[in-house]
């Protein structure tokens, strides 16, 4: 790991602030990710800013009805929350599909939902990588790519994003609150909060710089059938192939994101829209688009099998 | 920017009920006012482990693990990938189990861990311990301590309700072996004593009379 020099940050406000001042500073709240990748010396922070004494840890009710979670709630304490079980059940299902016990225990929300891909050519150093390097090119797109994104990937960039939580977020069009360096804060739809790659696939949210988060809130619940399936090689502590959260409505309807597809949770307003007329359609509606290399084109029939599945669990 | 002293930490109340493993008593953070300057910065840790108070000054790179380890010498906690993979590092962080590799010591400054040799000795084994070695729930024992202290913790977790991705009724958490395959599944065993281990965490479960 390479040196750099620790604080403990006084206030979101100060945090920021530091953050922006600091070269080459990195916050640092479970460390379950940025720890694994600064031993790799893929992250190569000068400053970390410990952000875990921070009052962030609270999940309480918001006047809309919804819920705001402070960006230190554990996965574990979010996905045991009584009223995460009960209304945005989706939600608790997806964050117990990730991980590990240990790491659910010390993986944040807002951490979360920054982790970064865990593509083998961002983590082989040996091995160009746009998003790792910039300009140095892909190797994944001719290497294995097997469990490698098929939608909003570029010609510089085809990881997916990581996390199962976030998938059920996206469903549930949570919102990321956040506080920049001066003091101001602001609300991001999580819609707008993961980046595509484009030609900038370093640049992974919309975070400014500094720029940190506070909570996320989510709006009062839908109600419905709630399912998360995540498909993968083992039954457990593996990172998803394909993973489908799903909110089913009595009148037919229902929403629909996708993990392990893209470089962000994948969600179609043509496929929710699409889900009176059954899997199939929703499954050719999230999919349009695609583009598959020889490794993962299998991901497309698996995510239309994946879709019959749930909707046959749903409507059973 | 300075190295403050924290007087107030909210976060381990929230899952106070599963906090049974080891009783929080508060123990004075390091009172560093040292400003983290240089390269070669050293910061102030205090750590109580297994009862005992231990007040370090560590390079900021030293993960709990290490400091367990190599400064301390409490060497049943295991490096095995240091990458948080394996589990064989697990330890207990205020009474939540943890990867004790993917963490810095200094940022549980002022907390309360408790490793394998703090759950019980070879004169006074924890139920854990001793159903582990009734059970044959090992083979070369490495992943055990890390396995032991999961195991520990896992029962506490189901006794709290917290539920897992097996549970089919988030509400109504239960013991299972099905249950207890999911739950420890952060914890790999080279030598695959799996079924040995899941009947060592029933037996201390009181779950073997089926």
């Amino acid at each position: 790991m390479k040196t750099f020099t620790y604080e403990r940050a006084e206030s979101p406000a100060q945090a920021a602030a530091a953050a922006l001042s600091r070269p080459g500073a990195r916050f640092i709240a479970g460390g379950t990710n940025l720890l694994d990748l600064m031993k790799l010396q893929i992250e190569t922070p000068a400053h970390l800013i410990d952000v875990n004494r921070l009052e962030l840890d609270k999940i309480e009710a918001t006047n809309e009805g919804g819920l705001r979670i402070g960006a230190l709630v554990r996965n574990t304490d979010l996905a045991a929350d009584k009223r995460v079980r009960r209304d945005y059940a989706v939600l608790s299902r997806a964050l117990l599909a990730g991980a590990s016990g240990q790491l659910r225990n010390k993986a944040t929300t807002a951490g979360n939902l920054l982790q970064r891909t865990r593509c083998p050519y961002f983590y082989d150093t040996t091995k160009p990588c746009n998003k790792r390097k910039p300009g140095t090119g892909c190797a994944a797109m001719k290497g294995i790519s097997r469990n490698l994104a098929i939608m909003g990937t570029s010609d510089a960039c085809i990881a997916t994003h990581p996390s199962d939580m976030a998938v059920a977020m996206r469903l549930l069009d949570a919102t990321v609150d956040t506080v920049a360096p001066n003091g101001t804060k602001r609300s991001i739809p999580i819609a707008d909060f993961h980046r595509l790659p484009g030609d900038r696939p370093e640049v992974e949210s919309a975070l400014a710089p500094g720029e940190l988060i506070l909570s996320v809130t989510l709006p009062k619940p839908i109600g419905g059938t709630h399912i998360y399936r995540k498909v993968r090689d083992r039954a457990s502590y593996a990172f998803a192939l394909v993973s489908v959260a799903a909110v089913f409505t009595p009148d037919k309807g229902g929403r629909f994101a996708f993990g392990g597809l893209a470089p962000k949770p994948w969600r179609v307003d043509a496929a929710d829209a699409a889900a009176a007329q059954g899997a199939k359609a929703v499954a050719e509606a999230a999919l349009s688009g695609a583009r598959t290399t020889r490794d993962n084109a299998f991901k497309k029939d698996l995510t239309a099998r994946t879709l019959a599945s749930i909707f046959a669990e749903a409507r059973a | 920017m300075t190295v403050g002293n924290f007087g107030v930490v909210t976060r381990r109340t929230v899952l106070g009920a599963s906090a049974a493993a080891c009783a929080t008593s508060a123990i004075p953070r390091a009172q560093a006012a040292t400003p983290a300057k240089g390269d070669d910065a050293m910061v102030p840790v205090a750590l109580r482990i297994n009862g005992k108070d231990h007040h370090l000054t560590l390079d900021p790179r030293t993960t709990l693990l290490d400091t367990l380890r190599e400064h301390l010498r409490l060497t049943g906690t295991k490096k095995g990938c240091d990458h948080g993979q394996c589990g064989a590092c697990t330890v207990i962080v205020e009474g939540r189990r943890i990867n004790s590799c993917l963490t810095l010591a200094v940022m549980h400054d002022g907390e309360e861990v408790t490793t394998i040799e703090g759950l019980g000795s070879p004169e006074k084994l924890h139920p854990m311990q001793k159903a582990f070695v009734v059970h044959d729930g090992y083979q070369c024992g490495y992943c055990t301590p890390g396995q032991i202290c999961s195991a520990v913790a896992v029962l506490d977790e189901i006794e709290a309700g917290i539920p897992s991705h097996v549970t089919h009724d988030l509400n109504n958490v239960a013991f299972s072996d099905e249950e207890v395959r999911e739950r420890m599944s952060g914890n790999i065993c080279r030598c695959a004593a799996y079924s040995n281990i899941i009947a060592a965490i029933r037996d201390v479960a009181g779950e073997d009379k089926a």
